[in-house]
Parts: C-alpha cells; sequence; structure tokens
C-alpha cells in the first residue's frame, strides 16, 4: 500500500505546481483513487468479456435470434417451446446423472487415495504424479483413447481382456444404458488427480497433535477419521463438493469427443444441457433457443452450489 | 514550412492512391480448410491472376466446424467474403439471412446454366435466382476390397450389381470368431457416415417410396414402403449379420483397416482412400433393386458472391466466379481434389466415364437426387436415431419411422 502512496507522489511532482490533483484531495480519497485506477481494467475486462455476454443472454433467451436476422423478442416461448421438449427432459435427467454419481464417487474415490497415500512415504512423489498425470492431460485426446478401449472385439482393449477370461462382451458407447457410465469413468478419472492433491494438502494441514492426542486417549482408527479428519477437512471438502458438481453439470467435453459421430448419442442418452446448448446454437443457430438452455443451466448451477453451501456450512 | 509538409503529405497520399488504383482490385474468396481444396484453389487463383492482371484474389480458410459460423459473423460485422464457398443445404439459411447476391443474369444465363450443368445445380436457384454454382459435384458408390473378396471366394471384377448380391456377398466376407463376435465385416452400417444418405434417397425409392415431396418440405417416408427400406437396413445386421453398428467405430476406419468387405462412401472418401497400401480396392455403382432401379445422392459446395459486393469487386467477383465455373477450373479440380465436373460436357468425356475410379461415380450422378435439407446435422441425427431405436431398443421399424418422420418434419416447419 504504501508503494502505491509513494508512487502517487512521484506521479505529481512531475506536473506544475499547485491546484494539481495531489494537493486537492486527501490522503485517502487519493489512495482510493489509485486502487480503483488499477482496479479498473479487471473490472472493465470482466464487465466487458463475463458479465456483459451473461446478462445478455437472459435478454436474447427472449428472443429468436438466429445470426441472420436481428432479434425478434418473443417473450418466453423459447422456455416453453424447451419444458415441452422430450429431448431436453432426457437431457435433464442425463445432467443428473453425471452430477449424482460423479460427485460422490469421485470425492469418495480421491479422498481414499489421498487417505493412503498421504501415509506412503515410498515412491510417495511418483505414485502422486501418476495420479496427478490425467489432470494435465488435453480432455479430448483423453476421450479418444478411452473410445477405442471402449470399441468391440477386434480392437477395443476393454473387451479383448473380457474375451480374454471368457467373459462376454459389452457394448459400452453403444448401449443406451452403459454410454452414460461408461463415459462418466473417464471424467472421474480424468479430475481424480486434481481432488487428491487438494486433499492431501487438507489432510497435511490437520496438525498431528490432535492425533497423537487422540491415539493417547486410546480411539481407534476409525473413531479418529469419523472425530477428527473427516470434521477438520470440511472446507476442504466443500470446496471440492462445489467445483466438481460445477464440473459435472458442464460436462462437455469427453462426452462430445466419445461420441462426435452421433453427439450425445446413442438415441441422446449421453448428452448433457452444455451439448444441447451447443448443439442448438452452432449447428442450428438458434441462438436464442440456445440462450433459454443457458439461462437454465445457469440457475441449476446457482441453486445446486447455494444449496451445497447452505447443507455444508458450519454450523457452529 | 508548414505549407511545404502539407503538400509532401497530399503528395504522398496522391501517390498512394495512384499506386492503389494502378495496382488491383483485391478481393477475398473464403473456404473451408481441407488440403487438396486449399491447394486446388490455390493453383486456380495463380492461374486466374495470371489472366487477370488487374485482380489479386486473396484466399481465406477456416475449419470446417467454424466455418459456417464465421461467415454469418463476419456478414454481420459487414466483413463478409466476396466470393464465398458453400454448400447447397445452407442455401436457405443464407438467403434468408442475406448473405448471398442472386447471380448476374447476363454473366450467368439460366438456359444456359441449365443445359450445361448437371441437373442437380437447381439446388441452388431461388425464386428464379442462382444463388451460386459449383465446380465439383459429389455422389456415392460402393467401394468393395479386392482381396477380401477372393479370400471369400468371389470375383473381384464382379462387384454386386443388385441389392440380393450385396447381401449374399456381404455374408460371404463376414467372419466371426468363436464366441460369435465379428471380426471382419461384409459390409460396414453407419448411418452417421454416407448411409443415411444412402437410406433417403436410394433404399426408400428402391423399394418403391418417395423420401420427400418434390420440394422437400413434406417427409413422406413414413409409409409401407419406407418402412420396408428401414427393415431391410436394419436387418443387414439383425438378421444377414453382415455389418455391425459402431464396428470399429466408423464404417471408413473398418475399411482402410481392410476389416470391412464393402462400404458406401463419396468421391470425397478417395484422396483418404488412396493411401490405403495393403490390399487393393475398386469401386462399382451402387446395387439396383430386383427391378434394375437405381439410384444415387449428389451434392456439392457452390460458389456465391457475398450480399454486399458492389462496383469493381463485384466485377472482379463475377469474373473469378466465372472462371471457377469454367471447364479449365473444373478439370484442375478433378485432378487435385478427385471431385466429379459439374459440367455435364466436362464430366462425361469417354476418358472419364472409362475411368475405373470415376466412370461408377458419374453414372450415378445420372440418376442422382439431392436432399434439401434445412438443418443437415439435425436431419441426419433423425435418421441415426431412428435406426438405433430399432437396433438397439428392440422398436419395431414401423413405430420407429413413424417416430422419425414426425421429428424430421417438426425440423422442416421450425426453420420454415
Amino acid at each position: 500500500m504504501s508503494l502505491q502512496v509513494e508512487n502517487t507522489n512521484g506521479a505529481a511532482s512531475g506536473r506544475p505546481k499547485g491546484g494539481g490533483f495531489a494537493d486537492r484531495f486527501s490522503m485517502h480519497t487519493k489512495r482510493l483513487a489509485w486502487i480503483w485506477t488499477f482496479l479498473a481494467l479487471p473490472v472493465l475486462f470482466y464487465s466487458v468479456i463475463r458479465f456483459y455476454p451473461t446478462l445478455d443472454a437472459f435478454r436474447l433467451s427472449l428472443t429468436d435470434w438466429n445470426l441472420m436476422r436481428p432479434p425478434k423478442f418473443i417473450g418466453f416461448e423459447n422456455y416453453t417451446k424447451l419444458f415441452a421438449d422430450p429431448d431436453f427432459w432426457q437431457v435433464f435427467k442425463n445432467t443428473f446423472a453425471y452430477l449424482i454419481f460423479g460427485t460422490p464417487i469421485s470425492l469418495f474415490l480421491s479422498f481414499t487415495i489421498a487417505f493412503f497415500l498421504d501415509r506412503v512415504r515410498f515412491g510417495h512423489g511418483f505414485i502422486r504424479a501418476l495420479y496427478f498425470m490425467p489432470f494435465l492431460t488435453t480432455a479430448a485426446a483423453m476421450a479418444w483413447v478411452w473410445r477405442w478401449f471402449y470399441q468391440p472385439a477386434p480392437i477395443g482393449l476393454i473387451n479383448d481382456f473380457l474375451a480374454y477370461f471368457g467373459l462376454p462382451q459389452q457394448p459400452f458407447l453403444r448401449s443406451t444404458t452403459q454410454a452414460l457410465p461408461s463415459i462418466m469413468v473417464t471424467a472421474i478419472w480424468a479430475g481424480l488427480g486434481f481432488q487428491i492433491i487438494i486433499f492431501m494438502a487438507g489432510l497435511r494441514a490437520i496438525p498431528t497433535t490432535f492425533y497423537e492426542a487422540a491415539r493417547i486417549d486410546g480411539l481407534g482408527e476409525w473413531a479418529i477419521l469419523r472425530r477428527i479428519t473427516l470434521p477438520l477437512l470440511k472446507p476442504t471438502t466443500v470446496f471440492l463438493v462445489v467445483l466438481s458438481s460445477i464440473g459435472f453439470l458442464r460436462i462437455f467435453d469427453q462426452v462430445y469427443n466419445m461420441t462426435t459421430n452421433d453427439p450425445g448419442g446413442p438415441l441422446g442418452t449421453t448428452k448433457p444441457l452444455v451439448l444441447m446448448i451447443y448443439q442448438s446454437a452452432f449447428s442450428s443457430y438458434q441462438m436464442g433457443y440456445a440462450a433459454a438452455q443457458t439461462v437454465v443451466l445457469f440457475l441449476i448451477l446457482l441453486v445446486i452450489s447455494l444449496l451445497q453451501l447452505w447443507i455444508l456450512r458450519d454450523k457452529s | 514550412m508548414r505549407k511545404a509538409l502539407l503538400l509532401a503529405g497530399l503528395m504522398s497520399g496522391i501517390s498512394m492512391f495512384s499506386v492503389n488504383s494502378a495496382n488491383a482490385v483485391e478481393i477475398e474468396y473464403w473456404q473451408y480448410i481441407y488440403e487438396t481444396r486449399v491447394n486446388a484453389m490455390d493453383q486456380l487463383i495463380e492461374n486466374f491472376e495470371a489472366a487477370n492482371p488487374d485482380i489479386t484474389v486473396k484466399q481465406v480458410t477456416f475449419p470446417y466446424a467454424d466455418y459456417q459460423t464465421r461467415i454469418v459473423a463476419a456478414n454481420m460485422a459487414g466483413k463478409g467474403p466476396d466470393v464465398m464457398q458453400l454448400f447447397y443445404g445452407w442455401l436457405d439459411k443464407f438467403v434468408a439471412g442475406g448473405l448471398l447476391q442472386p447471380l448476374p443474369q447476363d454473366a450467368f444465363p439460366h438456359e444456359q446454366i441449365e443445359s450445361e450443368f448437371f441437373p442437380i445445380v437447381t439446388a441452388m436457384s431461388r425464386d428464379g435466382e442462382y444463388y451460386g454454382l459449383p465446380t465439383a459435384v459429389r455422389s456415392l458408390a460402393l467401394f468393395y476390397n479386392k482381396k477380401l473378396f477372393e479370400d471369400a471366394g468371389l470375383d473381384p471384377e464382379n462387384p454386386p450389381q443388385t441389392l440380393d448380391e450385396l447381401v449374399a456377398a456381404g455374408k460371404a466376407i463376414a467372419k466371426f470368431d468363436d464366441a460369435g463376435n465379428m471380426i471382419t465385416e461384409g459390409m460396414t452400417l453407419d448411418m452417421a457416415g454416407q448411409d443415411h444418405q444412402w437410406w433417403r434417397e436410394v433404399l426408400v425409392r428402391q423399394f418403391g417410396g418417395v423420401p420427400y415431396t418434390d420440394d422437400y418440405r413434406k417427409v413422406t417416408y413414413d409409409s409401407p414402403e419406407g418402412t420396408e427400406a428401414l427393415e431391410f437396413y436394419t436387418n443387414l445386421q439383425l438378421e444377414e449379420k453382415i455389418g455391425q453398428a459402431g464396428f470399429m467405430d466408423e464404417g471408413q476406419a473398418a475399411f482402410r483397416a481392410g476389416k470391412a468387405g464393402m462400404t458406401i462412401d463419396g468421391t470425397f472418401r478417395l484422396g483418404s482412400f488412396s493411401q490405403i497400401e495393403d490390399f487393393e480396392w475398386a469401386v462399382t455403382e451402387l446395387p439396383a433393386n430386383a427391378d434394375g432401379m437405381r439410384s444415387n445422392y449428389s451434392s456439392y459446395f457452390a460458389n456465391g458472391i457475398g450480399a454486399k459486393v458492389k462496383g469493381e469487386e463485384l466485377e472482379a467477383s463475377e469474373k473469378f466466379l466465372t472462371y471457377l465455373t469454367s471447364p479449365e477450373a473444373m478439370s484442375v479440380w478433378l485432378d487435385v481434389v478427385g471431385e466429379l465436373p459439374a459440367r455435364r460436357a466436362v464430366a462425361l468425356t469417354d476418358e472419364n466415364t472409362s475411368n475405373p475410379i470415376y466412370g461408377p461415380f458419374l453414372k450415378g450422378l445420372a440418376y442422382a437426387h439431392t436432399t434439401l435439407f434445412v438443418d443437415r446435422a439435425a436431419q441426419r441425427q433423425v435418421a441415426i436415431d431412428m435406426v438405433n431405436r430399432v437396433l438397439l431398443n428392440g422398436q419395431s421399424p414401423a413405430d420407429s419411422i413413424k417416430e422419425a418422420a414426425a421429428d424430421e418434419q417438426a425440423i422442416i416447419d421450425d426453420a420454415m
């Protein structure tokens, strides 16, 4: 802060004396002015790049804009069309399937791995790097590798493996029931590394004295986990739950790349809301309709995030 | 001093102006990125500039996925291309959006277009005006793997000519392992590839149905004949077991890998299949039905002039478009890209029709249909889902086709 004040003096000293900015205002005002000058850039940038388009989406969702003709106001027609569209409800169901199964499974896995990895001394860094690797890989590249893993027998690794043990072949991506879990597994795997790192940081932040005291008092491992580790890890957990939920609600890369020939298929059983928005906007050019879908997604994200923060709030 | 400066400024301004006018009119040509197409266009631009030293043409390219959006966005910003390549199926949208201007009739007389080009170019006309002309056109044919034909005891010089022969050949080629898993397909089944076109414009007609009304505004394949066509297609997997949707991910991948005896694909695949080294392949016309009736699907990218182009740019654009649709340009395009010339006289030379590869595609053009899509991706999705409902959900073809017809009609009505 003091550095900024000095800057003010520096800038002012070069100017003609008397009646300048430097003399007319108090130190406090000057300081504020400088703070806002520096803040103006990001604020302006975000207003133009983020907030304005976000707000404009609400306006566009009430129009029939198709990029070609100027948008015409049509009231809530896009929304009534959306809610009457059976495809939308399928997509809605899919999106929540990704969320409801994806978030708990990924958090359970990452916590378990972090919990035990924390105790491993041998090769700790190497194992941690292995878990983190998928997070560094491009989602599209990973999706394509998995897509080939899931193929039928002659080229699909998993089906070859099943065949080797005499187990029946699975259709995976060609099935209306298995496709969504198959894609979700890859998304969970991709995000695991990040969650493990965050959980481990959380675990390391818990003072060892708590554990020592508990052990002296004769608490078992399970009780220590339940009474000390989990409660003290809560801020980390809340952070990850919210982040992972938003991630699953916005899932796109994996689905799109694993089903490019029949996007979101078969029969729309893997299509998330974001893919539907993408198709409405950039394949059918129904910008107004796509905007209505983004508004719905925005509201879902908002409600879910607020709900989670409220449920997981600190009750003390 | 100040006067001298002003004068110098003026002089330099004038000299720049004169340089500009002596230099050339520059027009922009837009197309999507596809190596051979970009190379062919470079060559055409070079030829054109040599013949018209006062015009320079700048080629601008975008990835296919962005291409349409770029044109539309550029048009809104008033910075659109002078001459652009567009898929015939985008025409309704582009005309409604005011992206194109009608081709001037003095440079492109209608009688001449209709007598010299293949009849499918009429898909570029709306309300008595033409909005673009293609350099090249595409059609479908049956590619087959000669090695797999021989291995199955079939004559590689006598590919199937009817649907029955197609099924018989497919059965002979298809191979399964001990557990019953397909390891070689008789024929690829890939609705997301070209099969949806094959079903719509070829199979439906061959089974006696009509896919759409003449103006393509009403879906009419929801008929007993259409159902039969769908049943024939889905039975290739369910009953005859000559192919399997999703085998090796994509039909063209299976064929390239030598794991499929036959595949239906377009002229645009010639470039990628020409890199196959492991086996010999050949091309034949799409099989006829029992009565010898054949059909085909043809499509093309046309070249049109931007709506806001005027003055000397318009003049230059007209000249360039005339060159792009000239016999010379078509020959270059055939050599470099492998797409068929859009003018009959250039296409139907003895050399071309007797060419073992181009021949079958050219024959197909004579009886081809061109589906007027309103939203190609969405309409294709309807066909993909129609087949998947039968293959994956066990829905009856009759129910599935009914659902598909209703869905596609809704897409068409929405766009109108």
